[in-house]
């Protein structure tokens, strides 16, 4: 009994030291404050951006935490976009009740999956993952009596966030609504991974063999995990839907459980601030290089994302940690 | 009862000429992925590649088809073996998640560039008389083209299947595969062999995706777009043999193209749910060691 009391000021310090907010945290929002600000005109974008972070964000939970390789997380991001479409479209716009919806139908999709896909690692959990993604974007496109099929969703009518803030022409207040539900789901996800809960989850990345030796109920945690990151993919989905008014095929699509992987890792894995870097450094080289080079841009991001990994392993949070090691080194 | 077994007939030949596009294709990929666990996502770039070699070539630069194919697999081979000692040795044993970074940069590249020279079109192939029109047997007609590919494919497995089986190079790449730091230490040059093996591959790949345009259209979105059909032959398969794709792509084949026949509104749906059942039943793949 004294053991354990004298052991665990020192593990508790730990735990609360790692919630403590640190000043650059602040960083950020700062950004996206100042953005708003400065730059008035592309607050769609900002909204998209701002959107796809918490896209990024529940990958990172899942592949940077617990260590679960997906390229099918589009499936819960396609749920959550469907699931806020299909209900602003049918006569229930209420968009925070949309959010709700979207997350619960995307967390169940998860839960169901997750239950099965889980139980595989390497290769086999990629294709299953993969595979789910693909069986419900078949779905999706055969129910084109509710999703519109190939065509995409319309007749979207979003109404206005409390009653109150119309969804304007200029994104100001899809921007606004974007980072305060960010900043909310950031504020879980950091929750989460600083908890002992989410310190068990870094263990089963790290070594899954021994949590299974130290009794840590390791598919149980996964399974709760990957419930929780596709809710919030399910978010972010239903915040493009109500923002942008249309739902296509795409949101289930290889293609964007590909790039939401790729902007993760150029920004950073298992950091938490990845997501934020990565999502904004991709989407606005994209719209820069659309802008400039409407048909070839692709042969431009897919240059760039070489480059990233000849010259920067580990994105861009990974040079910022060389560079911290090389300053430490020199004073 | 004669509708049925012209139908089953008809399934059968289609889905294998399917099945030999998807195999030329996809064992390279399983090779290399079981000898140097690298994640080549990129690999259907290479097929894509020699789809667009050949028609180049052909449409262009009026090769004959033959010489034209040959052509085709030789500019291929050539790039891979460039890419692999400039690009993706660096990367071998390395972090997964910047394998698929690296590989997903290479498949966009190859979008845009393709968009670039041969614009967003699929490119025809028209392949020479001989193999072209109707072949009777019995009292059945069947494509000439797709009998060839079917003779084709049938011909590269057994070879393929000889080199790893009976040579030199075969115990090599066999040996490295079960146990790369044992084979190293018996001083096989793995760099080399690396090199050769993915080469191969990507050669294989060119000529699969030149002769299968037309089952796969070549178009800039290939690399991406089939990359699903490639990783489920060589998951399903396991990785790292050369009899595990080939039956892997034998149930692909058939099984959607009658799946397509049966219920064409559903589409690539039931193939997904095989591959599910089928990867839950046997993780590691048909064929593939725990």
């Amino acid at each position: 009994m004294d053991a354990t009391d004298k052991g665990a000021p020192g593990v508790l310090d730990d735990f609360a030291r790692r919630h403590r907010l640190g000043v650059v945290e602040a960083l950020p929002w700062l950004v996206a404050i100042a953005a708003y600000f400065a730059f008035p005109d592309y607050l769609a974008l900002g909204a998209q951006i701002l959107a796809t972070i918490l896209f990024a964000l529940s990958l990172d939970l899942v592949l940077g935490y617990a260590g679960i390789v997906t390229l099918g997380h589009a499936a819960f991001f396609g749920t959550g976009a469907y699931t806020a479409g299909i209900l602003a479209a049918n006569g229930w716009g209420e968009p925070i009740s949309g959010l709700l919806a979207a997350a619960a139908a995307a967390a169940a999709v998860g839960f169901c999956t997750g239950a099965i896909v889980l139980r595989t690692t390497g290769l086999t959990l990629l294709m299953q993952t993969l595979v789910v993604a693909a069986m419900l974007s078949e779905l999706a496109n055969k129910a084109s009596r509710f999703t519109g099929g190939a065509d995409g969703l319309q007749g979207m009518d979003v109404w206005p966030i409390f009653g109150a803030f119309r969804f304007d022409l200029f994104g100001r207040t899809a921007y606004i609504y974007c980072a305060v539900v960010l900043l909310i789901c950031w504020i879980v996800v950091r929750s989460i991974v600083h908890s002992p809960f989410g310190r068990s989850l870094t263990g089963i990345r790290e070594n899954m063999l021994r949590m299974h030796a130290v009794g840590a109920p390791v598919q149980g945690r996964k399974l709760v995990a990957y419930t929780i990151s596709a809710a919030l993919a399910g978010i972010s989905g239903a915040l493009i839907a109500q923002t942008a008014q249309f739902v296509g095929l795409g949101v289930l699509g290889l293609e964007r459980s590909g790039t939401v992987l790729i902007m993760l890792i150029i920004g950073g894995v298992g950091q938490l601030y990845g997501a934020f870097i990565g999502v904004t450094l991709y989407m606005i080289a994209q719209d820069r290089f659309s802008t400039i080079d409407p048909v070839y841009w692709y042969f431009w991001i897919g240059l760039f994302m070489i480059l990233v990994v000849l010259f920067a392993r580990g994105g861009v949070l990974g040079l910022v940690a060389r560079a911290r090691r090389q300053l430490r080194r020199l004073s | 009862m004669g509708d049925l077994l012209s139908a089953a007939i008809s399934i059968a030949f289609h889905g294998l000429a399917f099945a030999m596009v998807l195999y030329l294709i996809s064992v390279g990929l399983s090779v290399t992925m079981g000898l140097m666990g690298f994640v080549n996502l990129a690999h259907g770039a290479f097929a894509m590649a020699g789809g667009y070699a050949l028609t180049t070539l052909m449409n262009h630069l009026q090769l004959p088809f033959a010489l034209a194919l040959a052509a085709a697999i030789a500019i291929v081979v050539l790039a891979s073996f460039v890419l692999e000692r400039l690009l993706y040795r660096r990367l071998y044993g390395g972090d997964e998640l910047d394998q698929v970074l690296m590989t997903m940069g290479l498949i966009f590249m190859t979008v845009g560039a393709a968009t670039y020279f041969w614009g967003p079109v699929a490119q025809p192939i028209h392949p020479p008389d001989l193999i072209n029109g109707q072949l009777h047997l019995g009292s059945r007609d069947f494509p000439t083209y797709r009998s060839f590919l079917i003779l084709c494919g049938v011909v590269l497995v057994t070879a393929l299947w000889l080199a790893l089986e009976r040579t030199r190079f075969g115990a090599k790449v066999r040996a490295a595969v079960d146990n790369l730091r044992m084979a190293q230490s018996i001083g096989i040059d793995t760099s080399q062999l690396f090199a050769l093996t993915f080469a191969l591959g990507s050669g294989l790949a060119a000529l699969g995706g030149a002769l299968g345009a037309d089952f796969l259209p070549i178009v800039p979105g290939y690399a991406l777009g089939n990359l699903v059909f490639f990783l489920i032959v060589v998951a399903v398969g396991g990785l790292g043999s050369i009899r595990g794709p080939f039956v892997a792509a034998l149930v692909v084949g058939t099984a959607d193209t009658a799946f397509k026949y049966v219920a064409p509104e559903l589409g690539a749906f039931f193939i997904y749910a095989l591959t599910m059942a089928i990867l839950l039943w046997k993780p590691h793949g048909l064929f593939g060691r725990a």
